[in-house]
């Protein structure tokens, strides 16, 4: 029963710092997406430079854990005289660090449409440019949607070690009451639920976007039923 | 020679180490149906691909009314192929627009139509090719003859001055290629200059005012059809175009 009070009393802090752990995955997935489409376009269709640095983006954010990430950006704003607040410095690695997943959820889509699309653009006179916006990305990223939805689960809960730089996010809330009241136990079940409420709404709601771009009678080739 | 519409010489491509073309000439006059016939891999479709340098030839040189295509600069290639339409053997129609967005997108996005007016211009291409009470029909939910009908609408909505066809009845099953071949003939009875790869003899035999016959990647005879097809003749085209005929018996 007490542990119960203390979860309730718990409650709007621990809100609050859902506040927070929503606001730094929006801003990681928004930079993602931003920096991950171009990215995947130029691994796609760029020249051999351009290729060779975005496999080096990519393999180095891939390749170093989180914890490690974040703490050597926190270095790198120190150094660079830059203003060391958590949910930037948080937002920044974890957004750079989706970026390279995201990059390659969009890469795989872009691939996976059929050649003769680039084709007909161009035939049309269209440049390369206008046909990668205008042609393949509309198609590419309706096909990106549950990598994407996928990409913003993991993310949400890569999210939880942001209390290391002192991130007042759901994790870092629950964690400062648990160490006052020793309800571990409920605190740290309350957190987890909020994670796994915020990860069932947020797939829902991509569920629908899927659907609501879904192209009519559209079937990839090989795709499973329509 | 420069009052030719289009013309191509010394059109010549390595691929994978393999000859796919070799030294290509062809000229086309306003007006011409000119049909590239030859048996599969003979190189009709790359030689088609090469001329709005979709497959960027090793060699050779490309006039468009007289002027010389430099397509190294990117600008110059786009007002070219606007000007080149291309049918696809698959149709090539974007799959995430429907039939009137199809045609309509390049003319906002290349020609530089306002929204209305683009759409307006798609209607009239797709009443020419019969199809406009299906302008919001997604490509998915077109028959094959249907969705070649938008692809010749697509093409004609750029107002091309010569057009491109690659085979543009072999992916269609048996009853819808007349509905896509009697669009083709309007166009040649209107004028349109083409130039088409295809194995439909019969269709070339009657409109073509040139049969240029392609074998490993070099043209090796040409000529009207009544000259090449004539009875009695011992040409290449002939025994080929026979063979055809032969196994379409058999079949």
């Amino acid at each position: 029963m007490d542990s119960l009070i203390v979860v309730i009393n718990a409650l709007p802090a621990i809100a609050a710092g859902g506040v927070v752990t929503v606001g730094t995955v929006a801003v990681s997935l928004a930079l993602g997406f931003v920096l991950g489409t171009p990215l995947a376009v130029c691994q796609v269709y760029g020249c051999a430079a351009a290729r060779r640095l975005a496999e080096i983006y990519v393999w180095f954010f891939r390749g170093v854990p989180i914890l490690v990430l974040l703490f050597l950006f926190y270095g790198l704003f120190i150094a660079l005289n830059l203003p060391a607040a958590p949910f930037l410095i948080c937002s920044v690695t974890l957004g750079m660090t989706s970026t390279a997943y995201q990059s390659q959820i969009y890469r795989g889509a872009i691939q996976s449409l059929p050649k003769g699309q680039l084709n007909a653009a161009r035939a049309l006179g269209m440049g390369d440019k206008t046909a990668v916006a205008c042609i393949i990305l509309p198609q590419a990223l309706r096909l990106s949607i549950p990598g994407f939805a996928n990409e913003f689960s993991i993310l949400l809960k890569d999210s939880a070690i942001c209390f290391v730089l002192g991130a007042q996010d759901i994790m870092a809330r629950a964690g400062f009451v648990a160490a006052r009241t020793h309800e571990h136990l409920a605190l740290y079940a309350a957190a987890g639920l909020l994670y796994f409420a915020l990860t069932h709404i947020v797939v829902k709601l991509l569920l629908r976007l899927e659907r609501h771009f879904r192209i009519p009678d559209y079937a990839v080739e090989g795709g499973g039923r329509s | 020679m420069m009052a030719d519409l289009l013309r191509v010489e010394g059109i010549g491509k390595t691929l994978g180490g393999r000859r796919i073309l070799n030294d290509c000439a062809l000229s086309v006059n306003r007006g011409d149906l000119k049909v590239l016939i030859g048996p599969s891999g003979a190189g009709k479709s790359t030689l088609l691909q090469c001329i709005n340098c979709l497959i960027p030839p090793d060699e050779g040189e490309i006039w468009l009314d007289g002027e010389r295509l430099d397509r190294t600069n990117s600008a110059e290639l786009c007002a070219f192929r606007a000007h080149v339409g291309m049918i696809f053997q698959d149709f090539n129609l974007f799959d995430h627009l429907p039939a009137g967005e199809n045609v309509a997108i390049a003319l906002r996005r290349v020609r530089g139509f306002s929204r209305a007016q683009a759409r307006e211009r798609a209607l009239t291409e797709l009443a020419r090719v019969g199809l406009v009470d299906r302008a919001h029909l997604y490509p998915a939910q077109l028959s094959g003859g249907q969705r070649q009908r938008v692809a010749i609408a697509r093409a004609l909505a750029m107002d091309p001055r010569v057009i491109l066809l690659d085979e543009p009845t072999s992916a269609l099953d048996p009853e819808l290629v007349g509905e896509v071949l009697s669009v083709i003939q309007e166009l040649a009875r209107g004028g349109m200059t083409m130039i088409m790869a295809t194995h439909q003899v019969e269709f070339a035999r009657v409109l073509a005012t040139e049969i240029l016959f392609m074998e490993h990647g070099v043209i090796i005879e040409r000529g009207a059809p009544e000259a090449l097809l004539a009875e009695g003749r011992a040409s290449r085209t002939r025994d080929f175009c026979a063979r055809l005929a032969e196994f379409r018996i058999n079949d």
